[in-house]
């Protein structure tokens, strides 16, 4: 969409006024400063999809939309957690973040911070395995995403 | 070699450029250079309201009784607060609107500055866009892209919000001739496969029915709908934003369908097996409960210039998307090249039934009381004014009794408020039509709850001497709310009496206008024909009609179009 002041306020803005979901919703600049991409999350039936789809479409500032999920489609997540780690615990977690191919990014005698990148499953996967305890703080950037090989959005 | 103009002056420059000639508005702190720009200048008029709704529905009857883009100018704070009613009703009906308001200085943006809202977050929802011009270089072309967006693609009205210091800088003056967005580019011609799969399914047709609605009214296509319908010798019907689309007064024409539609038409709509929307949304006032519409198979085609127009509330198995005009123009082109023919006997089989629901007469009343029934006085004022009137309308019974009975034959002569059904639209919209068709009768169709949102312009009508004739059906209730609580909430008429009416014809007179009260029948005729007389003044006519009438055909909420309650 065109990289506008109030452009992602309207986004928003569509979701609450007509109901729909929004799971995630990342947004930046691109190599192109007049544009940013956003990479929303929603789900629903079909038609509501088609729905979400065609009322996006409609806002000025859209510039394209793609639904990643028609085809094939690569997505990450960032997410940083902070977790208690002491005695035994501190083990057993550096165990799991290997496993799940995450880094400890900050530590102290009490406390770990680990940054895991990954599909929006896989994040939540590691949310599962821990022990719900030690979570201490969670920060996710949402999804990103973009076709597989030759898909490419341009304009 | 200054050629440096003001963000004042170039606004009023741009207006001059997109051939504006009326202005509704009303001045305030945050307009002011506007405003002496305005007064420095005559090819535009600007046009005094006493409330900023007023201003937004002038410019928009305006709006639609021309074709043309409507404008209005507010202040900044209470002034656009004041104009959001207006432009959420333009917005509801896909009106082309330019609104220009007023922003306290960017510098005071964000500090709870005196008369600061956040324009154009209050209207976002409501607006087909907006934009906040901080930068006086870029004024120009921004008003270029309001005017581009309010009246390409479906319609709608656009906001522009000026800060007042970005009045004052200065900017050299380019208006662009012609403008393009890479984020949006309106489809207008339909696609040709689909058209021709539409074909397919027309001359198939056993039970067709057409069912026209604003598109076709704001993309001026009544001529096409009218040589499509005729060619085919479909029965075709409207919504309440679609009348005079297509005449009222043809045979083909089987009335307005919805909530108040004829039974003819719901039941031709309810039991056609190939249904040809053209330019009309499935409003929930024109489908009933979507689940009862489904329940009869049928095939739809579905013409639309707004892609989520389609398929939104009922799936719709040809789509076409683009200008109601254009994909007509198509079809018609083609349906005359072509060789096959439509099923004639089907049809007429299907014309037969329809006549038997026709004969129903679901739109008779009393015509012999001796009290005066709202419908008598519509029927009257059609006679009267050989259906060529341009009527505006508030919101309630009346608007029904004046969408059944004045029989449109054609576009842009009704005006009202159908999608945010605004009370006070009536009489202000009438203004912004006497406006834009100068000597033309104009008639405002209200009640006396309705008219009363916006008497007050009673004082802008004398002000530009505008011959409005306002036909009040007064019946002492919000009818419309009234004929709800009697039929689904036991009699309980909670708080729809309208209680302490004022004296309608002093109050007429007090703003130097003629006031007539009439409550007999017999006299219904004369006092319209004595009122359209007085052709240079506006006249308030006071019926006092029958309390207890009530709109009919109805499809209560959440029933199907089959389930109508009628006389
Ligand atoms: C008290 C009350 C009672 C009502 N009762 C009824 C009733 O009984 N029956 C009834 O019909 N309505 C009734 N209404 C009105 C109803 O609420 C809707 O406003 C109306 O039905 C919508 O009309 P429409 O479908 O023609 O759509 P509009 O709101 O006129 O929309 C126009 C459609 O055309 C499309 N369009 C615009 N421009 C173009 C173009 N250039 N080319 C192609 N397509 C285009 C738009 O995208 C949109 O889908 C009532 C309203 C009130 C206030
Ligand atoms: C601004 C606004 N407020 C409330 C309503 C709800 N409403 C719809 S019709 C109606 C009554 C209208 O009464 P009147 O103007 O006397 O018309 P009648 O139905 O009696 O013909 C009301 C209150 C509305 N449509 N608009
Ligand atoms: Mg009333």
């Amino acid at each position: 969409m065109e990289n506008e002041a109030g452009a992602l306020s309207r986004v928003a803005g569509l979701f609450s006024a007509r109901g729909y979901n929004i799971e995630s919703l990342s947004v930046a600049p691109t190599e192109d400063p007049t544009l940013s991409r956003m990479t929303l999350v929603t789900n629903g039936p079909e038609e509501i999809v088609e729905q979400i789809t065609k009322q996006l479409n409609k806002l000025i500032e859209v510039v394209k939309l793609i639904d990643l999920s028609d085809e094939g489609y690569v997505e990450r997540e960032l997410m940083l957690i902070k977790v208690r780690a002491v005695d035994k615990d501190r083990e057993e977690m550096k165990r799991l973040v290997d496993i799940f191919r995450g880094n400890i990014i900050d530590v102290t005698n009490k406390i770990y911070t680990i940054e895991l990148t990954g599909t929006r499953a896989k994040l939540d996967g590691f949310l599962q395995a821990i022990d719900r305890n030690l979570i201490l703080e969670i920060a996710r950037t949402g999804v990103s995403g973009l076709g597989r090989g030759e898909r490419i959005l341009e304009l | 070699m200054s050629t440096e103009l003001t963000g004042a002056e170039i606004t009023i420059r741009c207006l001059q450029e997109e051939g504006v000639s009326h202005i509704f508005g009303y001045p305030g702190g945050a307009v002011l250079f506007l405003y002496d720009e305005l007064f420095k200048q005559d090819k535009i008029k600007h046009i005094l309201v006493r409330h900023e709704q007023a201003a937004l529905h002038a410019a928009d009857g305006y709006a639609r009784s021309s074709n043309k883009v409507g404008v209005a100018l507010v202040t900044s704070g209470p002034g656009v607060t004041n104009a959001v009613t207006g432009i959420a009703t333009a917005f509801m009906d896909s009106i082309p609107m330019v609104i220009i308001s007023g922003q306290v200085p960017t510098a005071a943006i964000g500090q709870d500055a005196f008369q600061e809202v956040d324009t154009v977050g209050i209207t976002r929802p409501c607006v087909k866009h907006n934009f906040l011009v901080k930068d006086v270089a870029e004024l120009a072309t921004t008003i270029k892209k309001a005017f581009y967006i309010a009246s390409t693609g479906r319609p709608g009205p656009v906001l522009v919000d000026i800060p007042k210091d970005v009045t004052q800088q200065k900017a050299e003056f380019n208006y662009p001739a012609s403008i393009s967005l890479r984020s949006y580019t309106p489809v207008v011609t339909g696609d040709v496969q689909q058209i021709k799969r539409a074909i397919q399914m027309i001359l198939e047709a056993k039970r067709p029915m057409v069912y026209f609605g604003g598109g076709v009214i704001l993309d001026n296509a009544a001529a096409e709908l009218t040589e499509f319908v005729r060619m085919l010798n479909f029965p075709c019907t409207g919504t309440l934003m679609g009348l005079g689309g297509y005449p009222s007064t043809d045979q083909q024409f089987v009335g307005m369908l919805g909530m108040h539609g004829t039974y003819e038409a719901n039941m031709a709509m309810q039991y056609c097996d190939v249904l040809i929307a053209v330019g009309a949304r499935f409003d929930d006032r024109v489908i009933g409960n979507p689940k009862h519409f489904c329940n009869e198979e049928r095939k739809i085609i579905h013409i639309d210039i707004d892609p989520s127009s389609i398929s939104k509330r009922v799936k719709v198995d040809v789509p076409i998307v683009g200008g109601v005009s254009a994909v007509l123009k198509e079809l018609n082109m083609l349906l005359k090249a072509g060789r096959e023919t439509t099923d004639i006997n089907a049809l007429l089989k299907w014309w037969e039934q329809i006549e038997l629901w026709r004969a129903r007469d679901c739109l008779k009343y009393d015509r012999t009381a001796n009290i005066i029934k709202p419908q008598m006085v519509v029927e009257k004022l059609y006679e009267i004014t050989s259906g060529d009137a341009f009527i505006t309308s508030d919101v309630g019974q009346h608007q029904m009794w004046a969408a059944q009975f004045y029989k449109f034959d054609k576009p842009r002569r009704w005006i009202n408020s159908g999608g945010l059904g605004t009370m006070g639209f009536g009489l202000p919209a009438a203004m912004g039509v006497q406006m834009a068709n100068p000597g033309s009768k104009v008639a405002c169709i209200t009640g006396e709850a309705s008219i009363q949102m916006c008497i007050q312009e009673l004082s802008t009508c004398k002000q530009y001497h505008l011959p409005i004739k306002i036909i009040n059906l007064n019946n002492r209730y919000m009818g419309m709310v009234r004929q709800w609580q009697e039929f689904f909430h036991g009699n309980r008429y909670a708080e729809s009496y309208v209680d302490a009416l004022p004296d309608f014809v002093k109050l007429a007179e007090s703003y130097g206008h003629v006031g007539m009260r009439i409550d007999k029948p017999e006299d219904i005729e004369g006092t319209l024909k004595e009122a359209f007389k007085l052709d240079e003044q506006l006249v308030f006519i006071d019926f006092i009609t029958d309390q207890t009438e009530n709109v009919f055909p109805m499809v209560p909420g959440g029933k199907g179009l089959s389930e109508m309650i009628l006389v």
